[in-house]
């Protein structure tokens, strides 16, 4: 893209001195069953935040909410200023090229080769195809260490690794003011996970992007996050407990006297499978044992 | 008491849920009209579809219209001969074609090889968050996935339906003729005698419904899937069985429309005998 286009996108928060992303006491709900309840966050530009918590604390939801692809059951999610729940079709379609979204699967679409794929946004959002559009896909691509002759392939040709990639090239090619990652890292080797950190970080450098990661991957979060917040699902919580056990830099995680949070961050599963032994009812003597142990170690961190 | 109410309870909640798919798929028809009249359709996603829809389904509602032309042949030829009328084997058999086998088997053939198809890769496409992704990228799903389908369904089910009954009339005449040797001239004349240009145009006619109908239930049920494998399997089973079921209901308020309309200008009809 033209960089005065770039620049035109990205004017408009530069010298904005309040959040670029913010969540005012939003709760979401799926019938009776509370997902999220009023979580309430602020996020300054540039800044890159991962939001940790295991599976089912409603980490995804909460990234949907953000890019408007789930209507929180209330409060507002406000982007530069905006509350994007009230805009109009067309407004949120403006606003949209402003948001890049890196799917936990990459989401590539199965029908298109992966040039079709990276050009999409552009394609949406009224860059005429021709040489400068071929220029910016092969970028692109070039960007997230992939040749050029991936580009006439189908995802289903590609590795995982390589559809992460190429989910991450889709999102970029517009240079976003917001990036979204969905566990980026999830179901990659080690090697692999780290070349994904390591274009977050890159991308970063390159302009100064606002980036939300949800990851369980605690290597991930650490290396690459500017701060951290950590969700607990609601339906555990003690009354009047705020979901959002942990907000600060990633070096404090340590020093938290939250046992949840330590838990998780040194994947322990510790009451939560004591939790679940006891709801079975486990009869097995090594489950007993598994029990006893679980509970003398909390003692002893007591 | 108790029972009483457990049993209104039930079929309440059916009622319901009745109701409000029912609402659902009127407001999702309702959105796929707004953006197919307001924004036109990229001819990138038209194409593809009408591909699929078009040229992909000709041989086999081809191959199957031959096929029900020769069959309609062997079931009447012995009730016909019986009381000397084998040369009306023709009328008898394209006017069923052209104003009810063709169109129904075009139909039938459009809900089984494209509108399950439909909904198994809308429903894939929602599993594996490609629509979300479409979204994400200020793109309007109703607009980008369903209107081209819609158009290609509609648009092209009245060729498909020529072609089944042309191919019908085909197979229906090589069996009576050729194989069976009924009078040709007879067989043909009789045929123009008996079956008219409204006959055509309302098995045509009727197409068009059924086209549209294929396409919103089988969009819709790819919408709505459930996650996983077994979700798409579902979502591509009731859109076949929906849109199957449909079609047939839809047949009998049309006929009754159509033969309403046809009285109107012939009272007295085409006769057979």
């Amino acid at each position: 893209m033209d960089e005065s286009i770039i620049e035109q996108i990205v004017a408009p928060n530069s010298q904005s001195p309040s959040p670029i992303v913010e969540t005012v006491a939003m709760s979401l709900k799926f019938g009776r069953q509370v997902v999220l309840k009023e979580i309430s966050i602020q996020i300054p530009k540039g800044q890159t935040v991962a939001i940790i918590g295991e599976s089912g604390c409603g980490k995804t939801m909460l990234l949907k909410s953000i890019v408007g692809l789930v209507k929180p059951s209330s409060g507002k999610v406000i982007f530069d200023g905006q509350d994007i729940h009230t805009l109009n079709d067309r407004e949120m379609t403006g606003l949209r090229k402003r948001f890049g979204f890196v799917f936990q699967n990459a989401a590539l679409f199965d029908s298109m080769t992966i040039h079709q794929n990276i050009g999409f946004p552009l394609r949406q959002h009224g860059v005429p195809s021709g040489r400068q559009a071929e220029r910016m896909i092969l970028d692109g691509l070039a960007e997230v260490g992939l040749p050029s002759n991936v580009a006439s392939k189908k995802p289903s040709q590609l590795s995982g690794g390589m559809r992460k990639r190429v989910g991450l090239a889709r999102a970029l090619i517009l240079q976003p003011d917001l990036l979204l990652y969905d566990e980026p890292t999830t179901g990659l080797d080690p090697i692999m996970s780290d070349v994904i950190n390591e274009l977050m970080l890159r991308t970063r450098k390159r302009y100064p992007v606002t980036s939300i990661i949800v990851t369980h991957d605690m290597h991930s979060a650490r290396r690459v996050a500017d701060r951290i917040i950590m969700l607990y699902p609601y339906s555990r919580l003690q009354p009047g407990e705020s979901q959002i056990l942990f907000d600060g830099p990633p070096d404090s995680l340590d020093a938290t006297k939250d046992r949840r949070v330590r838990q998780f961050v040194q994947g322990e599963a510790g009451e939560r499978l004591m939790e679940m032994l006891s709801s079975r009812e486990h009869s097995d003597l090594d489950a007993h044992h598994l029990h006893d142990s679980i509970a003398k170690k909390a003692k002893h961190e007591e | 008491m108790n029972n009483l109410s457990r049993v209104l309870s039930a079929w309440g909640g059916v009622v319901v849920q009745g109701l409000t798919t029912l609402g659902d798929i009127s407001l999702f028809t309702l959105q796929m009209f707004v953006w197919m009249f307001t924004v036109r359709p990229k001819r990138e996603t038209l194409m593809p579809n009408f591909y699929a829809v078009g040229v992909l389904s000709l041989p086999v509602v081809a191959l199957t219209g031959t096929f029900i032309g020769m069959v309609l042949a062997i079931q009447s030829y012995h009730q016909f001969k019986s009381i000397g009328m084998e040369t009306r084997l023709g009328a008898v058999i394209n006017m069923s074609l052209v104003r009810e086998l063709g169109p129904v088997l075009a139909a039938t053939m459009l809900a089984g090889r494209v509108g399950s198809a439909m909904a198994a890769v809308l429903g894939t496409m929602r599993v594996t968050e490609q629509i979300d992704a479409l979204v994400s990228m200020g793109a309007n799903p109703i607009h980008y996935l369903v209107v081209p389908r819609f158009l290609a369904c509609m648009l092209l089910i009245p060729a498909l339906t020529v072609m089944a009954d042309f191919m019908g009339i085909v197979g229906g005449y090589f069996y009576s003729v050729v194989v069976l040797g009924i009078d040709h001239a007879q067989y043909l004349q009789k045929s123009r005698d008996f079956v008219g240009g409204f006959d055509l145009f309302s098995g045509v006619f009727k197409s068009v419904f059924f086209g549209a109908t294929i396409a919103i239930v089988s969009c819709y049920r790819g919408f709505h899937c459930q996650p996983g494998a077994e979700g798409v399997g579902r979502a591509a089973t009731a859109a076949f069985v929906q849109s199957f079921v449909m079609i047939l209901a839809l047949d009998i308020v049309l006929n009754l429309f159509l033969d309403g309309v046809y009285f109107a200008i012939w009272p007295s009809g085409a006769k057979l005998f």
